[in-house]
């Protein structure tokens, strides 16, 4: 067994991907969007609740690999409670960290437990599971800048 | 002869590399096959020592070039068994000789209303040129149902057709499943309705012989990187009658008999279909190829795959959890499978860390993925060069993964 699969199999992420929190559709939601990668055929739909400028609730409903679903898992308790610009943030963060991008500064406790996901970045055939959600994320709450657009 | 694994393996270069420290076992060969030396050998000799352009120049090179191109098309015709090397187009690959016969075929002789019939197995290059002339042509396509055993159901195909069926577009051999159509009777079928129909052969020529004047298909196609060969050349085979009450695909140079800017006339087939300056190394690497596989003892070679997925399916059946995916009545060395609770892409990425190639998704074939109720499969794919250790190898690593993601 490699240390880099060990590392991207972390505890953590089989963890989450066999037991995944808020995998619900939350009805009615503020915003949805689906994410799909039409090369491995992964898909998963984001709902959230945006209230007073921050993610009041946040889900995932989907089908993919152990990466997708840990990620999105993930991804729902960090951003619950977070106001947009924190969750801007996050997202920065995660997709920075994964593509070799720039990452803000953060410190370990604000990362949590979305450092489990750093071990995707030895796999780059991966990556693209671990981002699906953080996009259909922000694609979520692009739709709603497209509609409200001042 | 005796049947040496090893020998042949000193052929192909690739196979004795290492990846992340391991030796490579390779067992995406559906995807594209590794190719022996001589195929490699063959384009250097070429851009060494004969490189110039086809069909143009009266000087020594380019005619020496053109004898190559063509003594190409003559071995590919007599591998087949067509009657003619004029019945030997050259093409990018197998999706552009579909999309040629879609097009060229398709859009003169077809018109709204009239019926196409694909099957199940079909993988995306024999769906998506069809759906793109039924959508401009108002044309209707209907499927030939999937048994659960992987077999296409030929009942159900004869009760397809209508007094409006024009064209079969049909796999001889599926890249998800290994199912091997009977073909001689879907063609005789059709033929006895007046269709014609349309064969993709990509992944029956790596595995067994694909006889033209056997299975009389109008057309068919392969795709030469599957077949040890090149990238980036593809044959469709177009019987002789057909292909000439044909117009042009691409319109360029190579192609034409007199251009004038009233009108231009178009040069006979083959030369009528293949536009521009054709991949002339490609193809004699391809002729290299088959020659290759000339040179072998081909009963050995199938019996030593029919060996290989005896062997994997009893390997595979043994690991927990673990589904194949169909059971053909006749199966080429393509086996899929799922595990219960680990995603196709997670096993794929273990099997990668013990440097084992298999692919695991949809295999462009998402219509059959949907007909085995999947989103995706793992699939390893074994060519003759393939060994029972790595046979092995794999079974091995997928009960370890078993116990990793358990
Ligand atoms: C059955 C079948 N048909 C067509 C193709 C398309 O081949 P190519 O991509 O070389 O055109 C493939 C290969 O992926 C195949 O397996």
């Amino acid at each position: 067994m490699s240390d880099d699969l060990n590392e991207l199999y972390q505890a953590i992420i089989l963890d989450h991907s066999k037991h995944p929190h808020n995998a619900r559709v939350i009805a009615p939601c503020t915003h949805s969007a689906e994410g799909y990668n039409p090369l491995c055929g992964d898909e998963v739909t984001v709902y959230c609740t945006i209230e007073g400028g921050r993610v009041a609730d946040v889900s995932c409903m989907g089908q993919g690999c152990a990466i997708s679903k840990a990620s999105a898992s993930l991804m729902t308790l960090q951003l619950k409670g977070k106001t947009l610009d924190e969750a801007a943030i996050e997202l920065d963060w995660v997709t920075g960290m994964l593509t070799g991008g720039v990452v803000p500064g953060r410190s370990a406790e604000a990362v949590g437990d979305l450092v489990a996901l750093a071990g995707v970045r030895q796999f780059p055939a991966r990556i693209k599971c671990a981002t699906l959600a953080w996009h259909a994320f922000e694609a979520a709450l692009k739709g709603d800048q497209v509609t409200s657009t001042e | 002869m005796a049947f040496s694994i090893d020998k042949i393996r000193q052929d192909f270069p690739l196979l004795l590399q290492a990846v992340k420290g391991r030796p490579v076992c390779y067992l995406d060969n559906a995807a594209t096959a590794q190719k022996p030396q001589v195929v490699i050998d063959a384009l250097t000799r070429f851009y060494t020592e004969q490189n110039a352009n086809v069909h143009r120049g009266a000087y020594y090179l380019s005619q020496s070039a053109t004898d190559a191109y063509e003594a190409a098309r003559r071995r590919i015709a007599h591998f087949l068994n067509a009657a003619s090397p004029s019945e030997i187009v050259f093409t990018r690959n197998a999706t552009e000789a579909i999309n040629l016969v879609a097009a060229a075929w398709g859009r003169t002789f077809l018109k709204a209303g009239d019926e196409i019939i694909l099957s199940s197995l079909e993988h995306h290059a024999n769906i998506v040129p069809w759906q793109l002339l039924a959508k401009e042509k108002d044309l209707i396509i209907k499927v030939i149902p999937l048994l659960a055993s992987g077999d296409l159901d030929f009942e159900a195909y004869t009760q397809l057709f209508t007094a409006k069926t024009r064209f079969v577009a049909i796999t001889a051999v599926s890249n998800t499943l290994g199912t091997v159509v009977p073909l001689e009777s879907f063609i005789s079928y059709a033929h006895a309705n007046e269709v014609l129909v349309l064969v993709d052969a990509c992944q029956a020529v790596p595995h067994f012989k694909v006889d033209i004047a056997l299975w009389q298909p109008d057309f068919l196609v392969f795709t030469g990187h599957k077949l040890f060969g090149p990238n980036g050349i593809g044959v469709l085979y177009g019987r002789a009658a057909l292909l000439s009450s044909m117009p042009p695909y691409q319109g360029g140079g190579g192609m034409i008999e007199r251009v004038a800017f009233e009108e231009t006339t178009f040069r006979a087939i083959p030369e009528r279909f293949e536009a521009g300056t054709p991949a002339i190394a490609d193809a004699i690497g391809l002729a290299v190829a088959i020659d290759y596989l000339a040179a072998q003892d081909t009963a050995l070679l199938e019996q030593h795959e029919a060996a290989l997925l005896r062997h994997g399916l009893m390997r595979l059946q043994a690991v927990p959890s673990l589904r194949i995916l169909g059971n053909p009545t006749h199966q080429v060395p393509i086996v899929s499978f799922v595990m219960e609770g680990v995603h196709p892409h997670d096993l794929a990425t273990y099997l990668d860390s013990v440097a084992i190639c298999v692919r695991a998704g949809h295999h462009c074939t998402q219509p059959l993925m949907r007909c085995l109720g999947v989103q995706s499969t793992v699939r390893a794919s074994f060519a003759f060069y393939n060994t029972f250790e790595e046979v092995d190898h794999l079974a091995d690593t997928l009960l370890a993964a078993y116990q990793f993601f358990k």
